[in-house]
């Protein structure tokens, strides 16, 4: 029933700041301003689904699904009919190191990776056994609508002390074998690559080191 | 001493003239005539040393801030063991003043990097940590690439620290940068080190810097950031809606309060001695 209400309760993602809020009276929904607040904290309704009610403006409201929330709720919000819950709850990022689902910039002058598409490269899987890939982990991504294999050069997420961090998840095209698919690379590459032998070629064809 | 220059002066005079014409040669006492034929070099007189009296008062104390023990109740005794460690690594390799702000050029060493050392030119954007834990992060732009590297101070892996431009800026962390307009911090990896007279005051660069659009990383313009070094082009309205979440009764808390004069006296005492 929560996914009807188009409910996301996913991690990773945050509500926009000034949803409004819609709160069910008498079976119709209005949608109250967001500037008046009441006495209900955010970590308890966000415990419970307050997901459904941030459904942003999507069909929710009728009796029996407030009366679901009161009962997860243990008491009853209908006394609250007056005011809206307007909360900006922060949810926990996702970790900075690249795992399913990140967007990632092509850093190599392949064809595939300099085209420009509708949607950006995205990682599908991490070859690891954990799910996180740091710098000098392969992944699959899906270009163009395509999947192709690459190599992390680089990560947002601080590394260890004398490692450098970039400002974006960096990553190099390659190939099954290994080879790289472009023929140049202009951004920097940490010279930590080199402590693992199979990426001689990727730092063959890069410019400038870190 | 004129006299004697001039005696000098003259005696190189008479043995070029008694060169000409061997059969006269007089030697005076203070000129080094005695050579044969070849003429005395000219010693200027010393020049004159100024001791500007003023300005040796002003001595100028630095003491670095992770020497400053941070605030608990934990044994002074092992604060005062790091910092022993601290000066023993200080007498056999120089770590310069700097701050927030200032342009460094760090080298390390790197059992991958060519010739097994790697040097990173940036500005430092953070100092953080204390006692021997001590990191500083420096940042630059390579090929419109945002870099930044955290160093240890008292790692042993850093081999030299050379300080390219020695400044303050108007905050104490530098971490808006990642969200502002590339160009400032853009950097050049071959810049010269600036030299700078030992007593003049460190230059406070009063640079308002230029945001990217929003989202930014951090709301910087809430008050609890207190950023001073930001040129804020968003409308009023954000800016009030922005006061919302300050504290003024912060700066009144009595418990939050630190006094760390009298620490910080004892300990540059400490430090002085050891490393004269």
């Amino acid at each position: 029933m929560l996914e009807d209400l188009g409910a996301v309760l996913h991690p990773g993602v945050e509500f926009p700041a000034g949803t409004q809020y819609t709160q069910v009276r008498n079976g119709t929904p209005a949608v109250l301003p967001a500037d008046e607040g009441c006495g209900v904290t955010a970590r308890e309704l966000n415990r419970s689904c307050l997901g459904i009610l941030a459904a942003a403006g999507s069909g929710c409201g009728t009796r029996i699904q407030m009366a679901l929330l009161n009962r997860q709720l243990g008491f009853s919000l209908t006394h609250l009919s007056s005011a809206v819950i307007q909360r900006h709850f922060s949810i926990t990022r996702a970790c900075q190191a690249i795992q399913k689902l990140t967007r990632v910039r092509v850093v190599d002058n392949s064809a595939l990776g300099n085209t420009p598409y509708h949607r950006p490269p995205k990682c599908i899987h991490v070859y690891n056994k954990t799910g996180v890939g740091k710098v000098g982990d392969t992944i699959l991504l899906a270009i163009k609508g395509e999947k192709k294999k690459a190599l992390i050069v680089g990560h947002k997420m601080p590394g260890p002390c004398m490692t450098p961090r970039f400002d974006s998840n960096n990553v190099v095209l390659i190939e099954d074998n290994g080879n790289p698919i472009g023929t140049r690379i202009k951004t920097p590459i940490p010279y930590t690559l080199r402590q693992k032998g199979e990426f001689s070629k990727v730092l063959a064809i890069a410019r400038n080191f870190v | 001493m004129a006299a004697v220059a001039m005696a000098a002066a003259c005696g190189r005079l008479a043995l070029r003239g008694a060169a000409a014409r061997p059969s006269r040669c007089f030697s005076f006492s203070g000129c080094r005539s005695s050579r044969d034929g070849e003429t005395a070099k000219f010693q200027p007189p010393p020049k004159p040393v100024i001791i500007d009296k003023q300005k040796q008062k002003e001595e100028r104390r630095y003491l670095s801030p992770e020497f400053i023990p941070p605030r608990g109740r934990t044994d002074p005794l092992k604060f005062y063991m790091e910092r022993k460690d601290m000066i023993q690594r200080r007498k056999v390799f120089n770590i310069p003043e700097f701050y927030v702000g200032s342009i460094l050029a760090v080298t390390t060493a790197d059992p991958h990097a060519d010739g097994k050392t790697k040097r990173f030119v940036g500005i430092c954007i953070q100092r953080g940590g204390k006692g021997l834990g001590a990191t500083f992060v420096l940042r630059n732009v390579i090929e419109d690439q945002g870099v930044e590297i955290c160093y240890e101070l008292y790692s042993p892996r850093i081999q030299e620290i050379q300080v390219l431009k020695l400044e303050k800026r108007l905050d104490d962390n530098l971490l808006y940068l990642r969200d502002a307009l590339p160009e400032y911090s853009t950097f050049d990896v071959n810049m010269k080190p600036e030299s700078r007279l030992d007593h003049e005051e460190i230059p406070v660069n009063k640079l308002q810097v230029r945001m990217k659009p929003k989202p930014w990383s951090k709301r910087w313009e809430r008050p609890k950031y207190n950023i001073k070094g930001i040129k804020f082009e968003l409308p009023e309205k954000k800016m009030k809606a922005a006061q919302k979440w300050s504290q003024p009764w912060l700066e009144f808390d009595m418990l939050r309060e630190y006094d760390t004069s009298k620490i910080e006296e004892k300990i540059w005492k400490e430090i002085n001695e050891e490393l004269k």
